[in-house]
């Protein structure tokens, strides 16, 4: 994923306080009204594969980390350049299963973005269009719940791209890695000691590396969509094993 | 579509066993794992589940037991395991936890199949039976080693130049110069087997010099009176590494070569030099030529290069060990000339003997003097223990000198107690083997390697006979000796930067004599004095031990490799600390090993815990041997 800075400016405001500024849709309910509405039928069909219950346990739930490399931070004006996912599930992580598109974005390719991803104007001069490889990328997030550390990026670049080629957007459910961080080191309540003794409490980082740094990942080169994704799944089994159980409903967890 | 996993694909290409794998190879590995994270405490695998995976930790630390529970590898970021699982049997045998929170890579068991079928080096890396694979570490560093593979007859240049006994120094000055040789076998007729005359000397230019020309003698004098008799020879099949040793042994520089009893050749020390730039051979010599002790401790440094040189050169651990114990020896030898010269000659004869590690040609550049003197049965303390105390001590002081320190235990010949008479020392093994006590069985670990180096040598040979007769068939004191050698045990093996013991604590270092060398050459002692080798070399006993089949198939092999890497782990090991500048030791930090030398020292830790089990049970006591 390309972001470097805080994600602060963005709409629902993620940080703190869980799910105040956002409203987990039903998705089921939801998946099965777009699948009545929508135009193309590779989007009808992704809806129409459905999403499983909130109350479904998550060891039963098939999971797909994503992870993209953008032009810049706007999706009003860069645009996706990779994209890498990972299948998963509790137990496992596919990485043998593992998919990679690079495609060509219709805006100009920023030479500082290229810095980050390391993905040429070369590479994507030969690259495919976005629109011409959703038939493929669809049907790999079909059915299954999407991870990713910070959602914004992933949702709201796959809908803009998606809107700016079919005409219509894409909504869907994810898990969010970064925000089962944020959840357990941003939203605490002070301790009663530090607030006698006035102390401020140090920030935790919550981007990728310094949360997987706490779970005693492996440290990986990061903006490189494939091994962001497998870094990201990697990071939700260890969440998973140190603060849920396999019997943990979904809806504790997604978005 | 295959995807790369750069991350993945990146951890394989930097270490073993996968470094050396063709890229195809790694890319199609590194596409095929899948990956899972476990909590500290989580299990991996149970004993007895199918074994679907090979296990690589990318991070955190595991621990895999045996099925009874204890601890039996504790693995690190690039460790493995599983593998045993996968080619046998196809079910776990060895349960897995995770230590701490851990990351590992999953590969299929089909793929693990397939690169274990056709990448040869990484089959015998991961290859599951630890001897195994020390084996084919012990086989490649064999073949690579021209000295110990290369046979005699190799080095034979041209066919042996001859002359009957009869024919005069004339004739063999003539002959030599006519061949262009420096040496001249000498062959008497046999009367038995006409067409088989027999090997009856040897006549060197320097023979020539000394004892005719010198004395003044007639050229007419018949070759019979100025050759060389009893000559060292070596066969066509042996080794020329045997062939130096035995030109070390003997100080000699020309070894007949004989094939079917006929000479075929004469092979100098010129010869095998070209092989043996080590240079022990040069070593020995200028031992002999030092006319004081101060002259003898100034060669120190070049016994310690000498060390470096071989140990650099990869020879085995057996030569190694066999050209220091040559050089020890011939320290010994001088050491006893000068004192005879200096003391007058003995007023009986006596042996002097050699014990513990130079009498088994292990002998390493630490090392301490354990020695002892036998003495003639006439002798009389009263009226002769002066002469042999002072020349003990002055060999003693002067084995000191020359960088063997003095026994800590006073084992030396100085030591009233250790200068005895023949009968004596006798009857002390006898007691020794059928009265044990907790010293005396320390004492026989000591005496029971034994080696003449001087004197009446046949006496050393004598007492090792009488000990080889009398612990043979004593299963009580056999019994006895079983249980001395599990007093020290191995380490399990390695982790991170410790020595893992079998309890599960950690050491920081790892003394490899007392963990490794003494315990091995303690239990291959037991075995051979069960079956009455006569033996000194822990190898050479092994062969023994192996041809009595008094150990299940293979353990013998399995042994014989483990000593010998352990051995060369601790001859680097000095070998490195004389060219750091540092004092050599036999403490071993693990933070010096290389990953390879890691592995391998664990597969000879385990050969060696195991076959401390195996002695135990086989020669409990009451046990008929």
């Amino acid at each position: 994923m390309l972001h470097l800075g805080d994600l602060k400016k963005t709409p629902s405001g993620a940080r703190g306080r869980r799910r105040a500024a956002e409203t987990v849709p039903d998705w089921p309910a939801r998946f099965a009204e777009l699948a009545a509405c929508v135009r193309d039928p590779r989007l009808r069909a992704f809806y129409a594969a459905g999403v499983l219950a909130g109350d479904t346990a998550l060891h039963e739930v098939p999971l797909v980390a994503l992870d993209v490399e953008t032009t810049g931070l706007d999706p009003a004006r860069d645009e996706i350049v990779s994209i890498g996912l990972v299948p998963m599930s509790t137990r496992c992580i596919r990485s043998s299963a593992s998919r990679y598109w690079v495609v060509r974005p219709r805006a100009e390719l920023q030479p500082e973005s290229v810095t980050i991803h390391a993905i040429t104007h070369a590479q994507i001069e030969t690259a495919p269009d976005l629109g011409a490889i959703l038939g493929e990328l669809l049907p790999a997030l079909a059915g299954r719940v999407v991870v990713v550390h910070c959602r914004e990026i992933e949702r709201r670049f796959l809908d803009v791209a998606l809107k700016a080629r079919l005409g219509e957007g894409i909504e869907f459910p994810v898990i969010d890695t970064m925000e089962l961080e944020a959840r357990l080191h941003r939203q605490l309540p002070r301790g009663f000691l530090a607030r006698l003794f006035g102390r401020q409490p140090t920030p935790v980082s919550i981007r990728l590396a310094d949360s997987r740094e706490r779970y005693c990942l492996p440290r990986y080169r990061a903006h490189h969509a494939l091994t962001d994704a497998l870094a990201t799944a990697e990071l939700l089994q260890a969440q998973l094993a140190h603060r849920f159980s396999p019997e943990t409903p979904l809806r504790e967890l997604w978005l | 579509m295959q995807v790369e996993q750069l991350e993945i694909l990146d951890f394989l290409r930097a270490r073993p066993p996968f470094a050396d794998l063709p890229e195809e190879a790694l890319q199609r590995l590194a596409g095929a794992i899948d990956v899972r994270y476990y909590k500290a405490g989580e299990r991996i695998v149970d004993f007895g589940e199918p074994a679907a995976f090979w296990h690589l930790v990318r991070s955190g630390a595991v621990e895999v037991y045996r099925r009874n529970g204890t601890l039996y590898n504790r693995l690190t970021e690039g460790g493995y395991f599983g593998e045993f699982g996968l080619l046998r049997y196809g079910r776990v045998r060895f349960p897995a936890a995770a230590l701490e929170d851990s990351l590992l890579y999953l590969v299929p068991g089909e793929v693990f199949a397939e690169l274990f079928e056709h990448h040869e080096s990484f089959a015998d890396y991961v290859e599951i039976e630890d001897r195994t694979r020390l084996r084919q570490v012990m086989s490649r560093r064999e073949e690579s080693n021209d000295l110990l593979s290369a046979t005699v007859d190799t080095l034979v240049g041209r066919p042996a130049v001859t002359l009957p006994s009869t024919a005069s120094a004339r004739e063999l000055a003539q002959r030599m110069t006519e061949e262009g040789v420096s040496s001249l076998l000498i062959l008497d007729d046999n009367p038995e087997v006409p067409e088989l005359p027999q090997l009856a000397g040897i006549v060197t230019d320097r023979d020539l010099r000394t004892r005719l020309v010198a004395p003044g003698l007639s050229y007419d004098t018949p070759v019979a009176g100025i050759m060389s008799r009893g000559v060292v020879s070596v066969n066509h099949n042996q080794l020329v590494f045997e062939a130096m040793l035995a030109m070390l042994r003997h100080n000699v520089h020309h070894l007949p070569v004989l094939k079917n009893q006929r000479p075929l050749g004469v092979i100098a020390l010129s010869d095998i030099i070209r092989y043996e730039s080590r240079n022990s051979l040069f070593v020995v010599g200028s031992i002999f030529r030092q006319q004081s002790v101060d002259e003898l401790a100034a060669l120190v440094p070049e016994v310690r290069a000498c060390f470096a040189r071989m140990v650099g050169e990869d020879a085995s651990s057996h030569m190694v060990g066999s050209a220091m114990a040559a050089i020890g020896r011939s320290f010994k030898q001088r050491l006893l000339e000068l004192a005879e010269a200096g003391l007058g000659p003995p007023p009986v004869p006596y042996c002097f003997l050699a014990l513990g590690s130079m009498a088994r040609q292990e002998q390493l550049i630490v090392t301490d003097q354990d020695n002892a003197l036998v003495l003639d049965n006439r002798f009389e303390p009263a009226r002769h223990d002066a002469y042999f105390k002072a020349l003990a001590t002055f060999v003693s002081d002067g084995l000191a000198r020359c960088g063997y320190s003095y026994c800590s235990g006073g084992v030396m010949a100085s030591n009233e107690k250790w200068r005895q008479p023949l009968r004596v020392w006798e009857r002390t093994f006898g007691d020794w083997i059928e009265r044990p006590t907790p010293e005396s069985l320390l004492n026989a670990g000591i005496f029971f390697d034994l080696d003449g180096v001087w004197g009446r040598v046949e006496w050393a040979a004598r007492l090792r006979e009488l000990i080889a007769r009398k612990a043979r068939g004593n299963s009580r004191f056999l019994a006895c000796m079983a249980r001395n050698a599990l007093l020290r045990t191995p380490p399990l093996g390695f982790f991170k930067d410790f020595v893992v013991e079998s309890d599960g604590r950690h050491s920081r270092a790892i003394n490899i004599k007392r963990r490794g060398t003494a315990p091995l050459a303690d239990l291959v002692r037991v075995h051979a004095l069960a079956i009455g080798s006569m033996s000194i070399n822990s190898f050479e006993r092994l062969k023994d031990i192996i041809d009595a089949a008094v150990l299940p198939l293979g353990r013998g092999q399995d042994l014989y490799d483990a000593l010998e890497f352990i051995s060369m782990v601790r001859a680097r090991h000095q070998a490195e600390s004389l060219a750091a500048g540092e004092e050599p030791d036999n403490g071993i930090d693990p933070e010096k090993l290389s990953e390879f030398e890691r592995k391998s020292l664990r597969d000879a830790f385990l050969i060696l815990g195991n076959a401390q089990k195996f002695l135990k049970y086989r020669y409990q006591p009451g046990r008929a041997n």
